[in-house]
């Protein structure tokens, strides 16, 4: 009962393949959840851009829940949650705004909330790069990838300080390297890609993206990898938006890293959601069965 | 006794807060006290008149003042009553406006507890005794900690008043940070030509011992007589041998020595001189990239130098010097920016700090004042600075503002169109802090004749687009926009920071530093120069940030300041000292252990061993008293009976 899973709204739409291959990945790992019932949204942008409070009061439900299931932590794969969960948090501190997010749930909250992890973080933490080297199957050999955690999972600074250097974090570095990939360092990782405003500014979000596209493959890589469902679907799904504002064409597929991981262990590529990437992530997938194949020849 | 009491109003400081006359009236009724009023100001003219006008006429023989810190006046009210005739020691302070007025609104309250503190004092005056101090004989000599142009100006300016002083600078020649410099604003006359003479004069003065390449292994005694041992570091040069010549350099092997001089921005000899104008002119051995004493062959300087100074045998060396004053003037250091990862974080060899820009810039640089980027040695035609990296910072817990960044900063602009009349300057910064003389005038010639382009705004980001350049993302603050440009070489304004090994040479000198390594001063406003054991003075960027002609202003106050202690033939000592009571002394020797100044000895008393106090050493600082087990060490105007009796008075309040 220590760990709860939070999944969040787009595990169960838009970011089904990251869902499925988080699982996959943990399974892999040994690593157990116990879900979180009846939860509900953790009070990303329409909340928060709407009222501070409504937002807590809509992640301190969860918490909440999670508080009185024993939960000594919560898990969430999306960097959002994460935040928003930690934030609410932190603001339940201060008696006034834990008195007035009390209100809006129409009862007291725990006195003692479960602090959020992302499940990257509580990978690297219970197992280190070392024991994952050591469960890789099929190591991702000749890919050269660059990680892109987006802005949320490291900042801001003072929420997020477990989790290394906000401006610069190694931890999806080590994961992949010890996965078997050359990583390069990625400059752009902790920029922002437009995040929501694909919808109300879509140009504004093609630039951000399309600088950190462009980036990336002037780096020669092939493949980024990210951590978060909003930013996969902005480098990914609007990848031709994108190379429309930089004047460029993009081929770049853009994998969450449990499916990089996914890969390496050895998960049947059905389980890892691959069909749901929008730029095709066949020219990754060749060059990486063929490296496999002449590795066994040798 | 006679006692009178002065509750000062302080105009409304204390006065808003405290009903002072009521204070007075219930002072009158305190035991012994036979006066007691409310004047306005006490320390003004005629309310120190009023004291002593009133010691006269109600024969009093002890004051208490209720007033301000005694940081401040109870020197001037010691005077005061000293005037009248009465012993310095006969007087007490108490501070009811730092401790009452000023942290309290509640009337009532804050004029009970005025009386209350005041009752101490006079509980306190009743248990004083006159005390008398004794003089001794000072060393008029000076130890000057630091050969930057502080230390430089504090040397000179005591060498000149004839006082011998003893200059101890830590790198193998002396210069510090503006040797470096390669023009200096708001003048831009070259930084080497306006120092190098000053320099100069430092060798030549016959009242100068120069030690370079040392440091201050510790420090012992008091005002006007300390004991000062000095750590010459190992240099493999015989320097009474070594001439300068620099035909050691011209042929050791070793050329990929990194070149601390230079800022790392080149690279030099195992065997080096600093730079053509050092002071002294002589070389020294880098002990880690030396293939002789790496490996046991090379011996190349040794076989060209002609004088036979090369010796690689050689060991630290200590020298013991007595000096009667001392100014610390350690200068800075850079704050370690690769902490900024949003800035590489020292990977991309284009982005680099302001110091190795100015050597990049100098003549006697390693470009020999090309300005190239290190990555590839082409001359850069965008060149972006950003200042307060490492100031203004509460993050990295730096939020003070590094005083000079943005003036050098201009300059740069400056020199950087002048060596390339092609390139474009852009200049990220917060707020332009220009407030010298001559300075927002240098900096609108940056802007307005040199056509730099200041962008109001922080950096987010630097970062290589993987076709040579380098992008710098931003905030427009004026705009409201955010900006990028692509920069061939970017320099950060890295902001200042007490020198490496500042908190542990406070410690030797036993005296304070803030939460960043500067010393303190005694007064922030008022005693900038002095520090609060007595003979230390400070001088430069140690204290504080300063820029150039501040650093300058300051060595010259510090000589005054030494000068003018050196002006007396015999210093008073202070006689708040701990006394040993041989009666109760059991000789267990606990006080010689506790005390931190040496200042307690064993000694025989007629057959027994009992301890005793060097007066002259004793700091007054009381940790003996605490210790002692048999309480047989009281501290002359602290004994237990005065400090009882001021609790005796509060508990009966």
């Amino acid at each position: 009962m220590s760990i709860v899973y939070y999944p969040g709204c787009s595990a169960a739409g838009t970011s089904s393949d990251y869902e499925k291959s988080t699982q996959a990945v943990c399974d892999a790992l040994g690593m157990s959840f116990t879900p979180l019932p009846d939860w509900n949204c953790c009070g990303s942008t329409p909340a928060h851009a709407t009222s501070t409070e409504l937002s807590a009061a809509l992640s301190v439900r969860n918490l909440d829940i999670a508080a009185k299931m024993g939960a000594e932590k919560v898990a969430t794969p999306c960097p959002s949650c994460l935040s928003n969960l930690r934030l609410a948090k932190k603001r339940m501190e201060k008696p006034e705004f834990r008195a007035r997010v009390d209100e809006l749930l129409d009862e007291a909250s725990s006195a003692e909330l479960p602090q959020t992890y992302s499940v990257m973080q509580l990978i690297y933490e219970k197992y280190g790069s070392e024991f994952v080297a050591h469960r890789v199957q099929r190591p991702l050999k000749g890919l050269k990838v660059a990680c892109y955690y987006g802005c949320l999972m490291s900042r801001p600074a003072d929420i997020m300080a477990d989790f290394g250097h906000p401006e610069n974090p190694q931890v999806m570095e080590s994961l992949l390297r010890a996965c078997g990939a050359e990583v390069v360092e990625f400059p752009l990782k902790t920029e922002c890609c437009g995040a929501s405003h694909g919808i109300p500014e879509r140009q504004l979000t093609a630039n951000l993206s399309g600088k950190i596209l462009e980036t990336a493959q002037n780096m020669g890589i092939d493949a980024l990898v990210a951590a978060c469902p909003l930013c996969q679907m902005n480098l990914d799904l609007r990848q031709k938006q994108a190379g429309k504002a930089m004047g460029k064409e993009f081929a770049l597929p853009v994998f969450y890293y449990t499916q990089m991981m996914g890969m390496a262990f050895g998960i049947k590529l059905s389980a890892l959601g691959l069909n749901k990437l929008v730029v095709s992530p066949e020219p990754v997938l060749k060059k990486w069965q063929a490296a496999l194949k002449e590795g066994v020849c040798e | 006794m006679r006692i009178g009491v002065f509750i000062c109003h302080c105009g409304s400081n204390i006065g808003g807060t405290v009903d002072c006359a009521k204070v007075a009236a219930l002072a009158a009724t305190f035991p012994d006290v036979v006066y007691a009023t409310d004047p306005m100001y006490t320390c003004a003219e005629p309310g120190q008149a009023a004291i002593e006008e009133a010691i006269k006429n109600y024969q009093l023989d002890g004051v208490v003042v209720a007033s301000c810190s005694p940081r401040m006046h109870e020197p001037t009210f010691r005077r005061t009553v000293e005037r009248a005739g009465l012993n310095r020691y006969m007087f007490e302070m108490a501070n009811i406006r730092e401790h009452v007025s000023w942290i309290g609104k509640d009337i009532e309250a804050n004029t009970n507890k005025a009386a209350e503190l005041v009752k101490m004092a006079v509980a306190k005056l009743r248990n004083n005794k006159a005390l008398h101090a004794a003089s001794f004989d000072v060393n008029k000599k000076v130890l000057v900690i630091g050969g930057g142009v502080a230390g430089i100006q504090a040397a000179l300016d005591c060498a000149e008043g004839g006082i011998p002083v003893v200059l101890v600078e830590r790198e193998a020649t002396i210069g510090g940070k503006m040797a470096k410099l390669d023009k200096t604003f708001p003048t831009v006359d070259c930084s080497a030509c306006i120092l190098g003479p000053k320099m100069v004069d430092v060798a030549q003065s016959p009242n100068i011992t120069t030690y370079a390449y040392s440091e201050i292994e510790s420090i012992s005694g008091y005002v006007g007589n300390f004991t000062v041992t000095i750590r010459k570091k190992t240099t493999y040069v015989d320097w009474s041998k070594c001439t300068g010549c620099g035909a050691c350099t011209e042929k050791c092997p070793s050329k990929k020595t990194p070149d601390a001089f230079n800022e790392v921005t080149g690279l030099t000899t195992a065997i080096t001189i600093a730079f053509p104008q050092a002071i002294p002119k002589k070389a020294v051995i880098n002990a880690q990239h030396c293939k002789k004493l790496l490996t046991g062959k090379c011996g190349v300087c040794a076989k060209t130098c002609p004088t036979g100074a090369i010796n690689y045998e050689m060991k630290d060396e200590l020298v013991t010097e007595t000096v009667g004053a001392i100014v610390a003037a350690t200068g800075y250091d850079l704050v370690d920016w690769t902490q900024y990862e949003q800035y590489g974080g020292g990977r991309y060899p284009d982005v680099i700090t302001s110091l190795q820009y100015e050597r990049l810039l100098s003549a006697s640089g390693p470009t020999g004042g090309h300005i190239v980027r290190p990555s590839d040695g082409k001359e850069p035609k965008n060149v972006v600075f950003i200042q307060c990296v490492g100031s203004r910072d509460r993050s990295i817990g730096r939020p003070y503002c590094s005083g000079f960044c943005c003036m050098y900063t201009a300059k740069q602009a400056v020199l950087t169109k002048d060596h390339m009349p092609d390139s474009q300057s852009y200049v990220f910064y917060m707020d332009i802090r220009a407030n010298g003389k001559l300075y927002d005038e240098f900096q609108r010639r940056a802007v307005e004749e040199y056509g730099t382009e200041y962008i109001r705004g922080r950096v987010s980001k630097i970062y290589p687009d993987g076709k040579g350049h380098l992008i710098v993302k931003g905030a427009d603050t004026l705009l409201g926009q955010a900006v990028e440009v692509e920069a061939d070489l970017v320099v950060l304004a890295v902001g200042v920071e007490a020198a490496k090994g500042a908190a542990r040479l406070a410690e030797k000198l036993r005296i304070s530093y803030d939460s960043y390594g500067f010393f303190m001063e005694s007064h922030v406003k008022l005693k900038p120069v002095e520090t609060n054991t007595a003979g230390v003075y400070l001088a430069g960027v140690c204290q504080g940030v300063k820029d150039i002609p501040a650093s300058v202003a300051q060595g010259s106050a510090a000589a005054a300041k030494v000068l003018s202690l050196f002006s007396k033939d015999k210093l008073q000592s202070d006689p708040q000292i701990s006394q040993v009571d041989i009666k109760r002394c059991i000789a267990c020797g606990k006080c010689v252990q506790t005390c931190p100044f040496g200042a307690i000895e064993l000694f025989d008393f007629r057959g027994q061993q009992k301890a005793r106090v060097i007066e002259t050493v004793c700091q007054g600082c009381g940790l003996c008293t605490a210790t002692c087990p048999q309480g047989a060490i009281q501290l002359a105007h602290f004994t237990d009976n005065q400090i009882l009796a001021e609790v005796d008075a509060l508990c009966q309040c």
